[in-house]
């Protein structure tokens, strides 16, 4: 479980987010939803300590992660993974090198121990047999999946996704969901994810914060999404009139 | 904005207590510290050695052109190359030039890994990115520029005296005597002191100008650039400071 109190973050004079209570709860996918520009990224990197919020406090079960040491910072971090929008892989490394990095950095297994456990990553993200190769010969969407191999090779306990999907077709989109989803399912993680993709949100949002103007304008799960009398989360989700249309048919 | 210069030296100061930290695994710190050796030391060997025959052909030449005409004993020309290359040239010129090969080329590799968002990724696994990504850097430069400081000073002094000699400016036993008259051991002492402090600075100076690097390829560029720049003056300045500190 991941508690969000009170963040406040601001640059310069652009307050980005002006209070944020939320909590993110273990074994569910949860969501933060919100326009480009909304914050998403904003407070995710505030919830692994990259950015510092100008006040509020993060929860990770009893260490506060605001105001934690780098020593204990670090310790944290060792039981978090996470992809980066841009995936952030290592451009000089292999993705076999890349996702065996955090092995070699934090355990005393034999070689042949972190070849499985890198070839059993690159199995649960179906990408099999592309250890070899760099990461500017693969695709985004491959990319973004060897991100993902790489956030859970040390069996994290939390799994924080910035855009998992954004930029890949429906049909990777819904394998990179399901996915996440059972990664969390099976290893009982608290995985928050930043999208703005409806397609995840009606598939997988367990839990889900929606973000406008710095505020959270809306909680709730993917069965509320539809009934629901929220104006923001409304425009939100009608956003494109095609399913405003499909929606009127039916009624 | 005056006190910018305060401002990063502050930062800077700071930043040294986060590189000099017990290593997360040994064994990573060490490959990493090798690979750094073999960049620095192979990887400059060539433009060194052709930096230093020339600046000892040079300052051969020169001087005999300076003594000409005056009633120094001509095999001063191997004394006076010696304990020049010792004390001042082979350290400081090779040291000058490493900052523009060594040191532009550590910042713009963390300058891109800052942009590229890979430090971050390495921080959220919980790698301690100033120490694993600075130290070895350092070490390998502290245990390297001085080999190549050492080198610098024998080509130099070969190359005074292969253009000297042959072309019949001195006689070879000239050159070789003077070589061998008023040897100081406690030049060498100097020469290794400032490789060493000069090896810290360019690859420090240099580190942290690309590890905070903010903005796009243009602040990068920016940032290789800062690196030379301040490394060269820090080195001067160093150099001053060390020859009135160490001869006096
Ligand atoms: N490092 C930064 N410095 C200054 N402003 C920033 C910084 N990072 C983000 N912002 C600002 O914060 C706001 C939120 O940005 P953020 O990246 O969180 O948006 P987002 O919701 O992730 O959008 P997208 O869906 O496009 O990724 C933006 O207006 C942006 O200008
Ligand atoms: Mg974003």
């Amino acid at each position: 479980m991941i508690r969000a109190e009170g963040i406040y973050k601001r640059f310069g004079d652009h307050e980005v987010l002006k209070g944020i209570d939320f909590v993110f709860e273990q074994g569910k996918t949860n969501l933060i939803i919100g326009k480009s520009g909304s914050g998403k990224t904003v407070l995710l990197k505030i919830l692994v300590g990259l950015f510092k919020p100008e006040s509020g406090h993060v929860w990770y079960g009893d260490t506060n992660l605001v105001t934690a040491s780098k020593e204990e910072l670090r310790k944290l971090r060792m039981q978090v993974g996470m992809l980066f929008q841009g995936s952030a892989l290592f451009d000089s490394m292999t993705v076999e090198q890349n996702i065996k990095f955090p092995l070699d950095m934090f355990t005393k297994q034999t070689h042949k121990e972190k070849i499985d456990r890198v070839n059993y990553c690159l199995e649960r993200v179906s990408l099999e047999g592309i250890n070899k190769k760099f990461p500017s010969e693969l695709s985004g969407g491959m990319q973004k999946r060897v991100g993902i191999a790489r956030a859970i090779v040390l069996n994290p306990k939390y799994l924080l996704c910035d855009e998992p999907n954004s930029g890949l077709d429906p049909q990777t989109s819904i394998t990179i969901d399901e996915l996440i989803s059972s990664l969390t399912k099976d290893h009982n993680i608290t995985t928050v994810i930043n999208t703005h993709d409806m397609n995840s949100v009606m598939e997988i949002g367990e839990n889900i914060c929606l973000l406008h103007q710095g505020h959270l304008a809306w909680k709730g799960n993917k069965d509320q999404v539809l009934n629901h009398s929220n104006e923001i989360l409304h425009d939100f989700i009608f956003a494109s009139p095609f399913l405003q249309k499909l929606i009127d048919n039916k009624k | 904005m005056n006190f910018n210069i305060f401002h990063h030296f502050g930062n800077f100061i700071q930043w040294q207590g986060q590189i000099y930290r017990r290593p997360e695994n040994g064994k990573m710190y060490y490959k990493e510290t090798i690979r750094q050796m073999y960049d620095i030391g192979i990887g400059s060997f060539p433009i060194v050695f052709l930096i230093s025959i020339f600046i000892g052909a040079v300052t051969a030449v020169q001087f005999s052109y300076q003594m000409t005409g005056t009633l120094i004993p001509a095999y001063y020309i191997g004394y006076i190359v010696r304990d020049m290359e010792i004390i001042e040239l082979a350290p400081t010129i090779t040291c000058l030039v490493l900052a523009g090969k060594v040191g532009s080329n550590m910042a713009a590799e963390l300058g891109g890994m800052r942009q590229k968002e890979h430090i971050d990724a390495m921080e959220i696994m919980g790698v301690n990115t100033s120490a694993y990504l600075v130290m070895p850097k350092v070490i390998a430069a502290l245990l390297m520029v001085p080999v190549l400081v050492c080198a610098s000073a024998i080509i130099g002094i070969a190359g005074a005296y292969i253009a000297s000699v042959p072309v019949g400016l001195f006689t070879s036993s000239d050159f070789i005597k003077g070589i061998r008259s008023f040897f100081e051991p406690y030049n060498v002492f100097i020469m290794l002191v400032k490789a060493v402090v000069f090896g810290y600075i360019l690859t420090s100076v240099s580190c942290y100008q690309g590890y905070f690097v903010k903005g796009g390829s243009i602040e990068l560029g920016e940032a290789s650039t800062r690196a030379v720049v301040y490394s060269n003056i820090l080195i001067l300045l160093a150099d001053y400071v060390i020859a009135i500190v160490l001869t006096a």
